[in-house]
């Protein structure tokens, strides 16, 4: 079955709905394609219990004639100008839910704006498999996906300005939290913070998180070195400087940084920037008619997300000029991220966290001794495993990157493991009409360059 | 920088580290050099299948030799080797098929080979996962392992014996007792040995070698699902033809509960990328067999080059247009099951002393423009007595 | 309290549960008290990255195993099982 689309959008994060919805406003026929039940991505996922801008965004969505594709995956793109995607089992089926489940379908468009998001690093280290250690990010989506968090006492822990947001949610959903640890020292994060005046929304904010979780809870220079427990979480081993201690706490939400999801890029052909999809001011990759906008550029949190949706939709549309407009915001709000990550470079130390028998591959169990003897990421993969199961790398790659400097192979379809049938379809002949909707589907036009 | 050595191996995939291993198992000053990881080419990209096949006489010999040979050092292989006695089962769709089992298990009982008919209901308890078929012919003596870590083995077996191994390190060029590499550096050696695979003509560019690409595609684990390697008995149709693209059932089972799905064959194809109507055609074709795979998942998929001989052999020996050069490569889909073999072959033919079987329908001299030059290994034999060691 | 008519219940290793609308499978588990996996070694395993990406969350939903629950939303009458992967799928796809 293929759809046919002016614009694909494939991500309905902050990017990939700014994006959608002013490809919409422009007049053009959208799709939004999204892997998980519901739009939002990782920072909105909660519907009702989303901040009031990021519901001001989705009604806006709702108002538009986009066809919303959610719990459908990306998996190749079989030739120019067509994705395939791979439905989730399990999702709410459309209408009537009349006739065979549809599975895996073929989307064909004129220009496509990747809005994959991100994913976050995790570092090992003893203990870090046990259940309930999970990402700050991975915490936090379990909570809005339902995961009852009142009365838990959890240890956030990690870098960067996730682990604020992270923390303030999880209080607010009546979590204990014990602390919040980050890794950067308080000398680079004060370096950094003199930076902050020039953001005073910013500086804001992060005074506001600070105040709902305790300024005592904050540590810096602070990381996780053990976590303890049989058959789940029971206790952290936290370390600052010379000082060690154990705290006893149900979760530990734990995560190093944002790693891009450029994947889907990669496989296109997309040029890349020391791990980012290049792109131009109108959010356009060195593939014609693919635009990239939001984390995969560089990570840049919900604002820049945001305005470079807006820009891609925009520049996508064929509105060059109103694109051009917001370029200088999006540049200004890049170097006030840039500075924030620089403060919050990895630790060196981090490197030792892991024991010759502390896994890093989890989904082959391959430990950091075996990789210690590989000398390439290649080597490691076909001599151990790492990397070679159902994550196709993602968890351990961005670890071994970090750990040993390996960068990572080229890409090769399914870029999600996808079931054996979906990889039977034929390229399809390009279909005209969409079976449930007729808006979207018609003919495809040239989009020609407006003011 | 020249050191001389006694023989120079060229490709560390599972052909070129089986020769250096047992070069080194005979005392021979030995160096294997790879471009890139050990096992990395086609010894990465391949099933790992051990598999007496019969397409000729030749190749029976050579791979049922050679498999006897790996269940001889199975128990010295490392557990990451994940050798297994999963057997093979040759399939039939229906009786004219079922005809060509019966063929073939009177071939392999004169080659000594145990096999077994299976009847339809027979077949159905041992695999109740395929579809209701005709029967099959049970190889027990089969199996599978894990290639890149076989090679890893042998490498590392080889350096124990003394051996020196350059990796990654590129051959720019290589005859006349000479290797140069990419780094400036050469090698001087009284032998190289040539075991390239499908890059052989790099070095070599009048071989008969063209690559034949191959997909492949492994799942998520599914243990207990398939307990034998899965053939069709059109496999042999799909690998004996020398111009079409084909596809043929063939599934693996890993020690893992991880099914590896193929095969595909195609000429002409020097690129890795997928090629999604022959991908479509090979799973479609799996499908007709295993009518549930469709819902498995698939983790990745990948394409391989195997190096395709016109008469479908292995070329094992000297090289007659070169007195220092012998070739132990054109393996095609075979590599893995033939590397102890053809390195047994190989150290026979250039050290002298008797080979445990015929060597002379895998002479590289076949193909060469002055076949009279290579029936008989050079000189060099004479000038360096050959040290035969006990293995290690 | 009482049960809203939209709660939806489903089980867990045999286990009935009772969740409110737009909870995940993994949610599920995790107040069933489970573990979603077990490791190629042997260990327990739950949700790490919470977005479909790490597969710690797999379960078997109704048969089919190594589903990413994280990403999928119960439904009244799921049956789940937690642990390693089954052979259901083809089971139920073979022909008579």
């Amino acid at each position: 079955m293929t759809e046919s689309f002016d614009i694909l959008v494939v991500g309905a994060g902050p990017a990939g709905i700014a994006a959608a919805v002013r490809a919409a406003e422009a007049g053009r026929s959208v799709a939004l394609l999204d892997d998980n039940p519901a739009a939002g991505g990782q920072i909105w996922r909660s519907g009702a219990h989303a901040p009031a801008h990021a519901r001001a965004w989705l009604a806006r969505l709702e108002s538009r004639d986009v066809l919303r594709k959610q719990g459908w995956r990306v998996i190749d793109c079989p030739e120019a100008g067509v994705v395939r995607a791979e439905r989730n089992p399990g999702q709410p089926l459309p209408g009537t839910g009349k006739g065979p489940i549809e599975q895996i379908a073929d989307f064909r468009y004129q220009r496509l704006i990747l809005a994959t998001g991100a994913r976050e690093r995790f570092l090992p280290f003893p203990g870090w498999t046990l259940p309930n250690v999970m990402g700050a990010g991975g915490l936090d989506a379990m909570v809005r996906g339902g995961l009852p968090i009142g009365g838990k006492r959890v240890v956030v822990a990690g870098t960067g300005p996730l682990l604020l947001a992270v923390a303030a949610h999880l209080a607010q959903r009546g979590a204990k939290i014990l602390a919040v640890c980050e890794q950067a020292s308080m000398g680079r994060l004060m370096s950094f913070g003199t930076r902050m005046l020039s953001e005073p929304g910013k500086l804001w904010q992060g005074l506001g998180y600070s105040l709902a979780i305790g300024p005592m809870r904050f540590k810096t220079g602070c990381w996780p070195v053990m976590a303890h427990g049989q058959d789940r979480l029971r206790a952290v081993t936290l370390r600052q400087g010379a000082k060690r201690w154990v705290i006893e706490c149900d979760y530990l939400a734990c995560g190093f940084h944002l790693v891009p999801n450029t994947e889907l890029a990669a496989l296109l052909g997309c040029r890349m920037q020391d791990g980012f999809v290049a792109t131009d001011g109108q959010m356009r990759t060195s593939v014609p008619n693919v635009f990239c906008a939001g984390e995969p550029t560089g990570i840049g949190g919900v604002d820049v997300s945001l305005l470079e949706g807006e820009i891609a939709g925009l520049a996508a549309a064929g509105r060059v000029d109103h694109a051009r407009e917001l370029a200088d915001k999006r540049h200004a709000r890049r170097g006030f991220v840039r500075a924030l990550r620089q403060a919050c470079a990895l630790d060196p130390q981090l490197r030792s966290l892991a024991a010759d028998d502390t896994l890093v591959c989890r989904c082959e169990d391959v430990g950091y001794g075996r990789l210690r003897e590989c000398s390439s990421w290649r080597e490691a993969k076909l001599h151990t495993r790492c990397g070679m199961g159902s994550c196709q790398g993602r968890i351990c790659g961005a670890a071994a990157e970090f750990l040993f400097g390996w960068g990572a192979e080229s890409i090769r379809p399914p870029i999600f493991p996808a079931r054996v049938a979906s990889l039977a379809m034929l390229p399809q002949q390009p279909a005209t009409v969409s079976g449930s909707r007729e808006a979207a589907g018609e003919v495809s036009h040239t989009i020609k360059e407006t003011a | 920088m020249s050191t001389a050595h006694e023989v120079v191996v060229i490709g560390a995939g599972i052909v070129g580290a089986a020769c250096a291993r047992e070069f080194a198992v005979r005392g021979l000053k030995t160096v294997l050099v790879d471009a890139g990881v050990i096992g990395g080419g086609a010894t990465a990209a391949g099933m790992g299948h051990i598999v007496a096949m019969d397409d000729s006489p030749a190749q029976l010999a050579l791979t049922s030799y050679s498999q006897r040979l790996w269940r001889e050092l199975a128990p010295q292989l490392p557990d990451d080797v994940e050798f297994d006695m999963a057997g093979t089962l040759w399939i039939a769709a229906d009786d004219e098929e079922m005809g060509e089992v019966h063929r073939k298990h009177e071939v392999y009982a004169a080659a000594a080979i145990p096999t077994e008919i299976l009847s339809s209901a027979e077949l159905a308890r041992v695999e109740p996962h395929l579809r209701p078929l005709a029967g099959a012919l049970l190889v027990p003596g089969d199996a599978v392992l894990y290639p890149p870590c076989a090679a890893a083995y042998c490498t590392r077996e080889a350096l124990r014996l003394g051996a020196e191994i350059l990796a990654p390190k590129r051959v720019l060029s290589a005859g006349a007792g000479r290797v140069k590499l990419e780094d400036g550096s050469e090698l001087t050696a009284a032998r190289i040995v040539n075991a390239c695979g499908a890059d052989a003509t790099r070095l070599i560019p009048e071989l008969p070698i063209r690559k034949r690409r191959g997909h492949l595609v492994i799942t998520d684990r599914y243990p207990g699902m398939v307990r034998h390697q899965l053939v069709e008995l059109g496999y042999l149709k799909s690998a004996h033809s020398t111009t079409a693209d084909s596809v043929a059932f063939n599934v693996q089972p890993r020690r893992t509960g991880q099914l590896l799905i193929g095969s595909s064959r195609e000429f002409g194809a020097e690129h890795a990328d997928v090629n999604h109507s022959l991908l479509a055609g090979m799973i479609a074709r799996a499908q007709a067999y295993l009518p549930g795979i469709g819902e498995l998942q698939a983790i990745r998929v990948w394409t391989g080059f195997r190096a395709a001989t016109p008469d479908k052999l292995p070329l094992i020996g000297p090289w007659p247009e070169d007195e220092t050069m012998f070739l132990a490569t054109g393996h095609e889909g075979l590599g893995i099951t033939t590397s102890l073999g053809t390195a047994r072959v190989l150290a026979s033919t250039m050290l002298g002393g008797t080979a445990e079987i015929d060597a002379s329908p895998y002479l590289p001299s076949r193909y060469s423009k002055n076949p009279g030059n290579g029936t008989n290994a050079p000189d060099l034999k004479m000038e360096i007595p050959s040290r035969q060691q006990s293995h290690a | 309290m009482h049960e809203k008519k939209q709660d939806i219940s489903l089980t867990v290793n045999g286990a009935a549960v009772t969740v409110s609308p737009g909870t995940t499978v993994a949610a599920a588990v995790a107040m069933a008290g489970a573990a979603t996996r077990t490791s190629v070694s042997g260990e327990p395993r739950g949700p790490l990255c919470g977005m479909g990406i790490c597969f710690e969350c797999r379960v078997t939903i109704d048969g089919i195993p190594h589903q990413r629950s994280c990403q999928i939303l119960c439904a009244p009458g799921l049956a789940v099982t937690t642990g390693s992967g089954a052979v259901a799928p083809m089971e139920a796809a073979r022909t008579p």
